[in-house]
């Protein structure tokens, strides 16, 4: 490229031939995790679809049609609408859809008002004290704490509820609501509020440091302006503050979503690992809500899987059938996660434009 | 200033407009909200207090009369140098050795393979990279990241033994390459974690004063001479923690591990062979809903608190070296 | 000696028309606010020593001095909005209408309400414009849309803003421009009833049209209204201003009649600034 001159030393061009090669090195690096991750896809799209394999239909051709329907090849409609099955062919991820969205709303309703909740106190009334810098060394701290630990938490104070309430008595907590009655089992046991209380304690150290991030973010000349007009603190917070902060609290609580939904580790201890045919509070579609409404009160302490715990079902498997159905299952949670991920980078483009201080 | 100072007639209070602090509703709610919320930001000091608690009365010291924590029934000496893992045999041992074996393979393959790449990644996006390709290498990494660990798992299994490994060991050089075997968890471990050492270590490195690089060049270095022996060295502390965190992730990594290693608990640096980890174990063991108060169960809590003291070392570590790194910069 | 008669024409010319609009002359008032031999630190800092000064009843006060002398500072302590900064503390007396607003039974909300401030920088809050104003009012706990209404078209008004937002009051604040934004703050401050009106530096980030919008706002508003205001600008000042301080270095060198601090000045720190031979 540089044409030699006497200037040049001659070990120079050695000099600039390592620095060219090391650029090199390092920008394979970073395209690495780029083809990883085509490669990933391609693999998994291609073994979701390559499933029902060709060779196992019948020669006869009558049958074979029956057979394309009765399929659930997966992402067609029956691979949504069926339970899991013995027979890989029927096999569907219903249960485990219902289960994942069922434990995404609890985590979000615990863990957003708790996380936000913390980052408020954490930024707006503790002063720069020991109480806080207590609170963030045990977040950081938390935040590295393996999920099969927590899944051990869960296990143990939530589903077995440190053997306070012994099992066999088959203790349950009738709570008179205004117009029905609950029964909360107590302890939970394997149910679903245990879930997503243990993925509760796993989101919170990462929604409360992204809400952190958020409420620093906004800048402090609203607070000052609010408390210069007689607003209380709580009163700038609720009003001022955390409507400033909330396309970014929103950006942080969806990307930690997104993760509990992915996360299977700590619902293998919750002992979801079970096989499910059917779905929380029997609720199934939309409609059956309206139907049965007390199916909604129900759900949360009734048994469940969740996508993930599914897919490492037919990962587990012996028969390789299930490898098929496993990849499909894989695509659709991915799918879900991308969606989620999309919205949250939409939710932080639409802020960074609209909000100019 | 004679006239400024002296003082004018004051005017009187206007009633009802004082000042003094009054019962209200407004001023009850602003303490009652204040302490709601110390309650939601003390809630995660709890959760680390009932995980502590957990662990020493399942593991260590049982509270409820009749029973016994795991410690109390395993010494501590058999389960650090007994070199057999057996639990669910009739002859039990637990000696946690083969499970940390497992472990540090694992997690060391990972990190032979993540950290190098995580690192020169960094390297090129903060030194390199124009800013039009940082912006759009960001997104695939946080992508990379946000992958579930059970994918990996089933990436391990299905691509990355049978058409990376078999074909490289198995066909080329003769060695038997098992279906579950410790390389391949040890290679999606190195993908999984090249996100955090990546981003960690950039951030490290952008926090290097411009300063630095300006006078490495004044001295007439190349760009390689200001990156690899000005700017890695400033943030060699961040880049050290990036380091830790990265291992500690990949030695507390369940899923993937668990699903691409198998489940054989095995005292041998053989990469090629099925490997338990303790996470792996702890899942396994899991599946067969083993009964509370049986020695296997609280054997899970020996394990997940081995598990636990290592990562939380590191992790403490890492933030340690990390807080160094920003006392010089900031 | 131009300059000095430059201000004397200008005080002049705002007493001319004051008569014209009837406002009460200032030799009649009560003086609002009393401090005493207040000190002021910033953590190890002194930023304040030893300052004592009154501030008439509806006349409108000016603070002059070099940057960094600590108008802001005595400002801000009128109406404590320095409580929210770490480690600043004070010692000495404030008295609001001889409230002492630092005796710990004083609830800085009520004060607040009481006396209200405007900064140098427009700070709308990212919300529309009726939003903004209403906000004082909804905090005090007025929640009758209506009589919110009423109060967001009345200040809006009085700060000389109304016909150009009227027609849409559920636009973004931050859409507009700097000097609207600057009186949108003015008509929140106005929003919660104040007493005293404490601006800093309200008119410095303007165009000359908008600061002689703004000036006019602030000799309207002294009729109802106790107004401090800092000021980098003397003409300015000697325009609005019915006293006029001037801080150096944290010290309150000299407070008098606008009109007599800029003619005869009894310190001769104050005439070498006002007369521009530092600062
Ligand atoms: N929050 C703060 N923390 C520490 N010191 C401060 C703070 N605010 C102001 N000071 C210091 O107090 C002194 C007085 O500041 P102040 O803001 O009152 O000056 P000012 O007269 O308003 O200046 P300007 O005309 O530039 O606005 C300055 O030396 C300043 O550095
Ligand atoms: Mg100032």
């Amino acid at each position: 490229m540089s044409v030699p001159t006497k200037l040049q030393e001659p070990h120079l061009a050695r000099r600039h031939r390592i620095g060219k090669a090391f650029e090199w090195v390092c920008c394979g690096s970073t395209w690495f995790g780029v083809v990883v991750l085509g490669v990933l896809l391609l693999s998994v799209g291609w073994k979701a679809l390559t499933w029902p394999p060709a060779k196992a239909k019948p020669a006869n051709n009558s049958t074979a049609t029956v057979d394309a329907q009765s399929t659930s090849a997966p992402l067609s409609t029956k691979f949504f609408s069926s339970y899991d099955s013995r027979k890989p062919r029927e096999a569907g991820i219903l249960a485990a859809i219902w289960g994942s969205l069922w434990l995404i709303v609890l985590v979000a309703l615990f863990s957003v008002p708790i996380g936000v909740g913390s980052a408020v106190y954490l930024e707006e009334y503790s002063n720069e004290g020991r109480l806080k810098r207590l609170i963030q060394v045990n977040l950081s701290n938390l935040a590295g704490v393996p999920s099969i630990v927590y899944a051990l938490l869960g296990m143990t104070a939530f589903v077995k509820m440190f053997g306070f309430f012994t099992k066999d008595e088959g203790k349950s907590l009738v709570i008179n609501l205004l117009f029905t009655t609950v029964d909360v089992p107590l302890p939970f046991d394997r149910t679903l509020i245990s879930g997503a209380l243990t993925l509760t304690l796993l989101v919170l150290p990462t929604v409360i440091v992204a809400s952190q991030e958020a409420l620093r973010a906004v800048p402090s000349s609203i607070r000052t302006a609010s408390y210069a007009l007689g607003a209380t603190q709580w009163q700038t917070i609720r009003y001022q503050v955390v409507p400033a902060a909330m396309p970014g609290i929103m950006t942080g609580v969806i990307l930690a979503l997104s993760r509990a939904m992915g996360e299977a580790a700590p619902l293998m201890l919750i002992g979801a690992l079970t096989y499910v045919a059917y779905t929380p509070g029997d609720i199934t579609s939309v409609s059956d809500i309206f139907k049965n409404p007390h199916g909604l009160l129900d759900a949360p302490f009734d048994k469940f899987t969740a996508l993930p715990l599914q897919i490492y079902q037919w990962i587990n498997h012996p028969r390789a059938e299930y490898a098929h159905l496993a990849a499909a299952g894989i695509m659709v949670l991915l799918t879900i996660l991308l969606l989620m991920n999309t919205f949250a980078i939409v939710i932080r483009h639409k802020f960074q434009k609209s909000t100019r201080w | 200033m004679s006239l400024a100072n002296v003082a004018s007639p004051l005017t009187p209070p206007k009633a009802g407009l004082r000042l003094q602090k009054q019962f209200s509703w407004v001023r009850a709610r602003e303490a009652c909200v204040r302490a709601m919320l110390l309650g939601c930001a003390s809630l995660s000091l709890l959760t680390t207090l009932a995980i502590v608690y957990m662990f020493l009365t399942e593991a260590v010291y049982s509270v409820t009369p009749d029973t016994t924590a795991f410690f109390q029934d395993v010494s501590l000496w058999d389960f650090l140098t007994d070199t057999e893992w057996s639990p669910q045999f009739a002859d039990k041992h637990f000696g946690i050795l083969p499970l940390l074996c497992g472990t540090f393979v694992i997690a060391g393959i990972g990190s032979l393979i993540g950290l190098p790449i995580g690192l020169a990644a960094a390297i090129y996006l903060s030194e390199y990279a124009k800013p039009k390709f940082r912006r759009m290498m960001k997104p695939v990494l946080e992508v990379l990241a946000g992958i579930p660990s059970v994918v990996y798992g089933y990436f391990a299994l299905v691509f990355v033994t049978p058409y990376v490994l078999r074909p490289m060991f198995q066909s080329l050089l003769r060695i038997d390459v098992d279906i579950f075997n410790a390389m391949s968890a040890g290679v999606v471990l190195g993908v999984m974690i090249i996100p955090t050492v990546c981003s960690l270590s950039e951030d490290a490195l952008r926090a290097v004063p411009r300063g630095l690089r300006e006078a490495g060049y004044a001295l007439g270095s190349t760009k390689y001479d200001v990156s690899l022996k000005v700017v890695v060295p400033a943030a060699f502390s961040g880049i050290v923690a990036s380091f830790l965190l990265a291992i500690s992730r990949a030695i507390g990594e369940t899923m993937a591990v668990c699903i691409a290693a198998g489940q054989m608990p095995r005292l041998s640096l053989n990469p090629f062979r099925s490997m338990e980890t303790m996470t792996a174990y702890m899942v396994g063991a899991s599946l067969g809903d083993t009964p509370a108060g049986t020695i296997e169960y609280k054997s899970l809590y020996a394990v997940g608190f081995t598990l636990f003291v290592i990562t939380l070392g590191m992790n403490i570590l890492a933030n340690w070296v990390m807080n160094r790194f920003r006392e010089v910069y900031e | 000696m131009t300059f000095m008669q430059s201000f004397t024409e200008l005080v002049h010319q705002r007493q001319q028309r004051e008569s014209a609009k009837r406002i009460r002359p200032v030799e009649t008032e009560f003086s609002k606010l009393d401090v005493r031999n207040l000190n002021f630190f910033y953590g190890e800092k002194q930023a304040l020593f030893d300052v004592s000064m009154t501030v008439a009843e509806r006349a409108v006060t000016a603070f002059i001095g070099p940057s960094g002398c600590g108008k802001s500072t005595f400002l801000r302590a009128i109406n404590r909005m320095n409580d929210i900064i770490e480690g600043a503390h004070h010692n000495g007396t404030v008295l609001l209408e001889g409230q002492e607003i630092y005796a710990p039974d004083v609830d800085v909300v009520a004060l607040r309400k009481r006396v209200g401030m405007v900064f140098q920088k427009s700070t709308p809050f990212p919300k529309s414009i009726f939003d903004n104003v209403a906000y004082g009012p909804k905090v005090a706990g007025q929640r009758n849309h209506k009589g919110l209404a009423e109060i967001v078209e009345q200040s809006l008004k009085r700060a000389a803003l109304w016909d150009e937002v009227k027609d849409r009051l559920q636009d973004s604040a931050l859409a507009l421009s700097g000097g609207q934004q600057q009186r949108l703050c003015i008509a929140r401050a106005l929003a919660t009833n104040p007493d005293v009106l404490l601006m800093d530096e309200p008119a410095s980030a303007l165009d000359p049209a908008s600061t002689s919008r703004v000036e006019d706002l602030i000799f309207e508003l002294k009729q109802n209204y106790t107004i401090v205001i800092v000021t980098h600008n003397m003409q300015q000042a000697a325009r609005i201003s019915d006293w006029t301080a001037f801080f150096y270095q944290g010290y309150l060198i000299e407070k008098d009649h606008t009109q007599k601090l800029f003619t005869t000045p009894k310190k001769k720190q104050t005439e070498d600034y006002i007369t521009g031979r530092f600062g």
